[in-house]
């Protein structure tokens, strides 16, 4: 299968040879897949990027006007500055909530599940498969002023007036992603304390460790890059989020999503929502890195 | 050997407080859909299916229902192509650039939908396009791509390349190696594949309320219904059988992965 | 008969910087079973799929029944493989994977079916058509893998390691197997392996390999009793070498000496190059003894016996001698009551000259 190199083959031989090396042939079936996704996901961001250095009005001649204004104004007007971080806030938060939930039973599941593993996997992603939308939707039922919650603790006489601030804010939503998102952060960690070799641990307790310091010696930093995987996963797409916000954040819950929806929509001014855009991935991406290197950092400590 | 028998219960007892709580939202859909109040609110008032049977009378709804098996079943299938070409070439072939296709690949699971609906939007608008379910379609296949690789990577990794090698051995060409071997083996990890792409595409809320123009989709559709408070317990009698069925896929998707699993154990060796 | 069924000319193969084949000539004769013996890494695997066509020489010339094979892929050659893993296709079962390369002949469903079963029969499979192919033993997996190559009916079988995936006592019993299938069937089979005893026990010929080159082709005697180098010796079980010094040799013969022999002289072997100076002599250590008081031998060496090892059914012991470095190694049978030596204990060893052979540097 390989190339015939050298004067080796005949000439005829070499003719019915114009065979594709192995790299050459997986890069050719790579390819459609590849370029799909640069097609449709690189090339619209970098309109996006253009876009955003552009005015909202194009000049005389009708030709778009190169500006920085849209920059200037996200990262100057306190609106777009207290929503930035706001989403990012709420991004690290309910990252680091549903890691710290989910590490427990991602190592329930992974040690002490034993023949019903499966189910447990099962039951975890269950969830996961039904919508988004329909998931948050329960949420709002559930917190609403006449809903699940306090209608039931008023019947049950346990309150006498509703909660009040059950939804439309921060807590709500962080309360709702936390929900949302927990599949995404179980199973790397899952996975990362599968591939964990036992012996490892047995090994730390014969040398005299005990639970306590076991985990924080051995199981933690050798499952850290599942920890920061589960991180990642549930912080950049949260600090985008434009469901929760909506049904259940309200006025005093909106994240950065809606205010760029808004750019697109009803304010019609796409190179600004185009600058929000740029400036949120910047911002969710400057917050990731930070993670990765304090992870680095607390995982050199460890040791 | 891992943790003390106090420490295990303790972890037990987590466990199942947290499948509580991640089910008891999800729940609250189908319950007050049977409930005949219209707000969502205890003490329950009597069991109907009224909701469900009104939802026979919604024109639009059906509308969204066949736009979005639509949209649906055709991402399904071109999600699952490319995503087949792209889980054999991981697979299969090392290659410089594998780590840096796999990883542009996937990053639409990480990246926050609005941003890709909405950078989409921009360059169909821009190129003159109308958006229809086609570019929904266009949309959902992107976000679909990253799972149908993961699966279709975890059904072709236990694939033997030596049962090829057999094949072209035993004098079938490239063609009749594909359709006698290698298909027939990783069907499970095709269907698998079908069904997942199918079941997000499905659920999907946000690139089709982007993309979808004037022809809605379910969640586009119950978006769009969420204004009206009459409207609610048919917004949950619908939500509530999109539940059944996304689990339902699910399921069926499981197991024909684990039939497929089972019966294709790679051929391994004795243990004297 | 004479023209040779396999012949390989001047055939190399590089992996980027990597030399996995240096220049191979070898002829395969007709009917004849085959082995190539080498440690892992040699190029034995290499050589095997460039006859069966799954890879393509750098360089060189392949013909199989004295048609040139560049460029042909496996399904155009006249050789099918067993593979080492044996490639079972587990979505079929045990018929419709024999059956499988059949299908280009376009049998009807009673030929297909005549045809299969005569090929299970061969391998002791019959009546196990309909089991899956993802439920078989090691063993019958590799029966399966042997009946679906042969009803192919091809010039040349390749066994890649067939029987390393199989437990001790499996494998013995597969190699009288497979050597009674070869001579039944009369195709000619080139066996891959890393075991010298598999190599040994079925093969007419053997080439043994080392990184790429083939150091000897010889009949398993000969490979075993004269091996032509240190390297192949070695690789074929204990060698004890022994220092000596060519001091005149003429077109026959060649005059040696040794402390440990004295003057010796031996026939002078076909390629031998090696001139005047130091060379090696080998003897394996089965055909060493330790003599007792009152044997004698051709040549005696006095030693210390500094150590034993009890195997079961021979004793080693080693031997310090002097004028060698290494000590001798000598095998004892334990059929009789031989005497009970004791470490420190001075022991005379005794050889024939014929068991002596020199070996290339």
């Amino acid at each position: 299968m390989g190339v015939i190199e050298g004067e080796g083959g005949s000439a005829l031989a070499k003719l019915g040879n114009i065979k594709l090396s192995e790299a050459a042939r997986g890069l050719a079936l790579a390819m459609p897949p590849l370029a799909y996704t640069l097609l449709l996901l690189a090339v619209p961001i970098l309109a996006v990027i253009y876009l955003s250095f552009t005015a909202r009005e194009p000049d005389a001649d009708g030709n778009m006007v190169m500006s920085f204004a849209n920059y200037v104004r996200v990262w100057t007007d306190p609106l777009y500055l207290h929503l930035l971080a706001r989403s990012v806030g709420i991004s690290v938060i309910v990252a680091v909530i549903t890691v710290v939930l989910a590490y427990p039973i991602a190592y329930f599941i992974a040690f002490e599940s034993g023949k019903w593993r499966h189910l447990w996997i099962l039951l975890i992603t269950v969830p996961f498969w039904t919508s988004y939308l329909l998931r948050v939707l329960s949420w709002k039922i559930a917190l609403g002023q006449s809903g699940a919650i306090n209608s039931i603790l008023l019947w049950t006489g346990l309150i006498a007036t509703p909660f009040e601030g059950l939804l439309y804010n921060i807590g709500a939503v962080v309360t709702v992603l936390a929900h949302s998102y927990a599949v995404f952060a179980i199973l790397p960690i899952y996975v990362s304390l599968v591939r964990l070799d036992r012996s490892l641990l047995e090994a730390a307790t014969d040398l005299g460790d005990g639970a306590v310091r076991r985990f924080v010696r051995i199981t933690l930093p050798l499952t850290q890059r599942g920890v920061v995987g589960a991180l990642m996963v549930v912080m950049i797409p949260t600090a985008g989020d434009y469901v929760t916000p909506v049904l259940i954040g309200g006025k005093d819950g909106i994240m950065i999503a809606n205010q760029i929806q808004a750019q697109f929509g009803k304010a019609n001014n796409w190179p600004l929502g185009a600058a929000l855009s740029v400036s949120t991935m910047l911002t969710i991406g400057f917050a990731a890195l930070a993670i990765l290197v304090l992870a680095r950092k607390a995982g050199r400590l460890a040791r | 050997m891992m943790a003390g028998a106090k420490n295990r219960s303790v972890l037990a007892a987590y466990a199942v407080a947290y499948i509580v709580f991640l089910y008891l939202p999800v729940v609250l859909l189908p319950l007050f859909s049977f409930n005949q109040s219209i707000t969502p609110s205890f003490p329950l008032t009597g069991f109907t299916t009224d909701w469900y049977l009104a939802l026979a009378d919604e024109p639009e709804m059906h509308n969204a229902l066949i736009n979005s098996l639509k949209v649906a079943a055709t991402t399904s299938v071109f999600a699952t192509l490319l995503g087949a070409c792209a889980a054999r070439a991981f697979t299969r072939y090392k290659f410089r650039a594998k780590p840096a296709a796999e990883g542009i690949i996937m990053t639409p699971l990480f990246l926050p939908e609005i941003l890709i609906g909405l950078s989409m939007l921009v360059v169909i608008l821009w190129l003159g396009f109308e958006l229809s379910l086609v570019t929904v379609v266009m949309g959902h296949v992107l976000v679909c791509l990253p799972y149908c690789v993961t699966v279709l990577i975890s059904s072709f990794d236990g694939f033997d390349v030596t049962l090829e090698e057999a094949s072209t051995d035993l004098g079938e060409g490239a063609l009749g190696t594909l359709w006698r071997v290698i298909l027939p083996i990783v069907m499970p990890g095709l269907i698998s594949s079908l069904i997942v792409s199918f079941t997000i595409s499905l659920d999907e809320f946000v690139l089709a309320f982007f993309l979808s123009g004037d022809e809605a989709t379910l969640p586009v559709y119950i978006w769009g219904q969420l204004r009206f408070a009459a409207k609610l317990p048919i917004v949950m009698a619908l939500g509530s059988l999109m539940l059944v069925a996304s689990i339902g896929l699910l399921i069926i998707s499981e197991i024909v992965r684990r039939r497929g699993e089972r019966r294709l154990k790679p051929s391994g060796m004795d243990t004297p | 008969m004479n023209t040779p069924i396999i012949s390989i000319r001047g055939v190399s193969r590089h992996f980027g910087a990597f030399t996995a084949l240096d220049n191979i000539d070898l002829d395969v004769k007709q009917g004849e079973f085959f082995s190539l013996l080498g440690p892992s890494g040699c190029g034995k695997t290499t050589l095997l799929r460039m006859i069966g066509g799954f890879m393509e020489p750098s360089s060189g010339k392949i013909m199989i029944d004295q048609k040139p094979m560049d460029g042909l892929a496996p399904n155009q050659r006249p050789t099918n493989m067993v593979f080492q893993n044996y490639a079972i296709f587990p979505h079929l079962n045990v018929a419709d994977n024999v059956g499988y390369g059949l299908r280009k002949l376009r049998l009807d469903k009673a030929q297909f079916t005549a045809r299969v079963q005569e090929a299970l029969e061969r391998v002791g499979l019959s009546g196990l058509g309909h089991r899956g192919g993802h439920e078989l033993s090691g063993g019958q997996r590799q029966r399966v893998a042997l009946a679906r190559a042969l009803i192919m009916q091809p010039k040349v079988l390749l066994l890649d390691e067939p029987l390393s995936a199989l437990d001790k006592k499996l494998r013995e019993q597969m190699q009288l197997e497979l050597r009674r299938l070869q001579r039944a069937v009369g195709i000619t089979f080139i066996l891959v392996t890393h075991d010298q005893y598999e190599a040994l026990s079925m093969s007419d010929r053997v080439a043994v390999m080392f990184k790429g080159r083939i150091a000897q082709v010889a009949p398993p005697q000969d490979i075993y009793q004269r091996p032509a180098s240190r390297d192949v010796a070695d690789f074929l079980g204990g060698m004890n070498f022994i220092e000596a010094q060519i001091e005149a040799e003429d077109a026959l013969e060649l005059k040696l000496a040794s402390p440990l022999t004295g003057p010796i002289t031996l026939a002078r072997r076909d390629g031998f190059a090696q001139g005047l100076g130091k060379a090696t002599l080998g003897i394996r250590p089965e055909r060493l003894r330790i003599l007792g008081p009152k044997e004698t031998a051709p040549i005696e060496i006095t030693g210390t016996l500094y150590d034993k090892v009890y195997y079961g059914e021979v004793t080693h012991y080693s031997v310090a001698v002097r004028g060698n470095t290494q000590p001798l190694q000598v095998a004892v049978t334990n059929s009789s009551g031989g005497p009970e030596l004791a470490a420190g204990s001075e022991v005379k060893v005794g050889l024939d000259r014929s068991a002596l052979v020199l070996l290339a540097p």
